[in-house]
């Protein structure tokens, strides 16, 4: 199986080769930096399109089809234009925190993407608290958009920052106890181990009926993490406008606009970690052959294949459903996904001390 | 789900200035305001205290502007107060235009006018349907509503030359026959709306998150109707049987067979499910005309200049809003002399503050959206 780690030993070894350890060190982590600059930008470039052809084919249109072939390059032409635009900051707003916001969604954004594998032996940094160390910085996002609404100076944007408040604060403990249920299945919190413990079968699979409550739970509660519809009440275009980010346009609207969309990828590149096996390949039982032909398509593939498919579950969701309201979906977590969760944590452990799974 | 967080009844008694409370603008530039209503909302964090509804942003005077144009010509310009229902304005207008000069109009044109009636009140329903679901936060079914909607406009053109604004109803008649195609084309669309309907109530009716948005919300008492003068939909959500067509038939409508739809909830479920079953009663209409068409003129023979005689006349129909009348005052001239429209709009509007106070702001946009506004009909 053809993997990524073959390069990255090459280029480690020609700059230990050339360099002392201290300049390597460097050099290597300005690369990582590096890369994960780019693969945010692409990301963003890649979701904003895929998501814009979703619903156009999900509200039979075309959707964009005139830049680059059958309109792949809009969301570059469209960045291109927010490049140039004029960043505004209004009169009333509290400047320093209104352009500080926008970099720190892009920050946690940039952050999360260090410790996912992203396919066999590829990953920027495997430490040891991966796990908690995603569900601890994905917590900050909610410091930007409450930042972005309060510093806007406009209550559209103040109310899109309350709700987001609200929101996130709860979703992120079903979203924590459904986490949980995998670490407990594993013992580990590393990403890495995660992964490599579904080498005979996805936790989806092997965690019988509490894997899939945990699945669905986590589906649930990082769609409303994400400020994804149904759960975009931040910004719910019809009520509040644009929410929290009323006020901002050009590159600060864009980065938050990106921000949204690696988070996306983000929590679904998580979920697909720890459900649904990272870049593991497809295996079932016995049936060798089977088997060795899902080994032959490279890890990377399966690890983005899983990832997207969670991306456009999400982007169903968000072409179908109608938007909740701020009571029903602090209800929704409070009284119904919260004890799901906590049920569904005690049904795992019982689980794994009993060794009921696969 | 809902009446356990309420907390109306605390909020309602507070005062709407002091410590707590702030003011909010909705429009007129505003997504959720379909068109350029002002709304000054007064809230307590996300709950409703008051809300008050500016108008003026597009008032035209069609009123006063009515006064110097002769009755052959001030039809066109209702098109443009609910310019999703034109046809039906047109035939109001038109109607007591009749009324006043005792014109025996043809058959056939009375059919063709009742079709063109329902097939704009079907595609009013239509792009309701589609606002509606956007209200509450779903894009999609704006596009499928729109797929229905396109085929009655492309209707409209073949026929009156013009997609919303038709002005296709004059005194006498209508303008022009049918296109050779109309009849055709009009089943077509009876075949596409059948087989298409279905995905109306799987996309949003059935949905749980929907029903709990709509259900219970936005409550409005049959007195309530009552007292604040709403018709239509809005009327008939709360069980008070208002439908013109059937309580002062007009045209041909007591000879057709179709129900009025009525529920008695009151709530924002309620008159949502009165318009899709309307539509479902509206092509029941059609579906008997179609085919019915008589042979003979499509306009009577007026006199080139027409004359009111001395005296008040007043007209009222049902649009896909609720009762539009048309009051007309004339001197015997050629122009009338006081013209006042009852639009359904504005009568439905007054009834928002009482609807939605102590709601959160989503329920306004949501129960907004049941009303089926139309601004420049309130904003004349």
């Amino acid at each position: 199986m053809w993997s990524f780690s073959k390069i990255a030993n090459i280029i480690h070894e020609w700059l230990s080769q050339t360099f002392n350890v201290t300049w390597t060190t460097i050099i290597e982590m300005v690369i990582a930096g590096v890369a994960v600059i780019s693969l945010f930008a692409v990301l963003g470039l890649v979701l904003v399109i895929m998501e814009r052809k979703v619903s156009a084919w999900m509200q039979i249109r075309l959707g964009p089809n005139r830049v680059g072939p059958k309109g792949l390059l809009q969301s570059l032409a469209d960045t291109l234009k927010l490049l140039v635009k004029e960043g505004m900051t209004p009169n009333g707003a509290d400047k320093f925190l209104f352009n500080l916001a926008p970099f720190i969604a892009m920050m946690v954004a940039m952050l999360l993407l260090a410790p996912i594998a992203f396919a066999k032996d590829f990953q920027l940094w495997d430490l040891n608290i991966g796990v908690l160390y995603v569900s601890a910085i994905s917590s900050i996002s909610v410091i930007s958009i409450l930042m972005a609404g309060w510093a806007s100076n406009n209550k559209y944007s103040l109310l899109g920052a309350m709700r987001s408040g609200a929101q996130i604060v709860s979703y992120e403990l079903s979203a924590g106890l459904s986490v949980l249920a995998i670490v407990v299945l594993t013992g580990s919190l590393q990403l890495s181990e995660i992964v490599n413990s579904q080498a005979n079968g996805w936790w989806i699979f092997k965690g019988h009926i509490p894997a899939i409550i945990a699945f669905i739970t986590f589906i649930i509660a990082v769609t409303a993490e994400t400020n994804r519809a149904p759960f975009d009440l931040a910004e719910a275009e019809s009520e509040l406008t644009a929410g929290f980010h009323t006020e901002y346009s050009g590159m600060k609207f864009a980065l938050f606009f990106l921000a949204e969309y690696a988070n996306v990828f983000i929590v679904c590149a998580i979920g697909a970690t720890l459900f649904l096996g990272g870049w593991m390949p497809f295996h079932i039982g016995n049936w060798n052959g089977f088997n060795n032909i899902m080994d032959w398509i490279p890890s990377s593939v399966w690890f983005f294949g899983k990832t997207f498919f969670l991306i456009f579950l999400i982007m169903w969701f968000r072409w179908t459903f109608p938007r909740l309201r701020i009571d029903q979906l602090l209800n929704l977590e409070w009284k119904y996904l919260l004890p799901i969760s906590m049920v569904n944590i005690l049904l795992v452990t019982a689980m794994a001390i009993l060794k009921w799974h696969f | 789900m809902y009446r356990e967080t309420q907390i109306v009844s605390d909020v309602a008694k507070t005062p709407l200035t002091g410590e707590g409370t702030f003011t909010i603008n909705v429009g007129p530039q505003h997504p959720a305001t379909h068109g350029v209503l002002h709304l000054v909302i007064t809230l307590n964090g996300e709950t409703i205290l008051n809300i008050e509804p500016h108008l003026g942003y597009i008032h035209r005077s069609i009123e006063k502007m009515c006064e110097s144009l002769t009755y052959r010509q001030f039809i066109y310009v209702t098109s443009r107060m609910d310019y999703l229902s034109a046809h039906i304005n047109n035939h109001a207008c038109a109607l007591c235009v009749e009324k006043g000069m005792q014109i025996e109009i043809p058959s056939r044109a009375q059919v063709i006018r009742v079709l063109m009636d329902e097939l704009t009140r079907i595609a009013s329903h239509e792009l309701w349907w589609g606002a509606m679901a956007m209200d509450v936060g779903a894009f999609t079914p704006f596009f499928h509503a729109f797929r229905e909607r396109e085929t009655i406009n492309d209707i409209m053109e073949e026929t009156c030359g013009a997609r919303l604004t038709m002005n296709y109803m004059v005194p006498g008649g209508v303008m022009y026959d049918i296109h050779p195609n109309f009849q055709k084309r009009v089943k077509d669309f009876l075949q596409l709306y059948k087989r298409k309907i279905h995905e109306y109530d799987e996309l949003v009716t059935g949905n749980i998150i929907f029903q709990n948005r709509m259900k219970g919300v936005g409550v409005l008492t049959a007195e309530d109707v009552i007292s604040y003068g709403c018709t239509g939909p809005v009327a008939r959500g709360s069980g008070v049987s208002s439908d013109i067509r059937k309580l002062y038939p007009y045209e041909i409508y007591d000879k057709l067979e179709f129900d009025e739809v009525l529920e008695t909830a009151g709530d924002s479920f309620a008159r949502y499910l009165i318009r899709l079953r309307e539509m479902n009663q509206s092509i029941r209409i059609v579906e008997q005309l179609i085919d019915n068409i008589p042979e003979g003129d499509f306009q009577a023979k007026t006199k080139a200049v027409l004359k009111l005689p001395k005296g008040e006349f007043y007209q009222r129909v049902e649009t896909a809003r609720g009762e539009l009348g048309v009051y007309i005052v004339s001197e015997g001239g050629t122009t009338p002399y006081r013209i006042k429209f009852r639009s359904p709009g504005f009568s439905n509007l007054s009834i928002l503050n009482h609807m939605v106070k102590g709601s959160k702001i989503g329920d306004l946009i949501a129960a907004m959206g049941t009303l089926d506004l139309v601004i420049p009909d309130i904003d004349r």
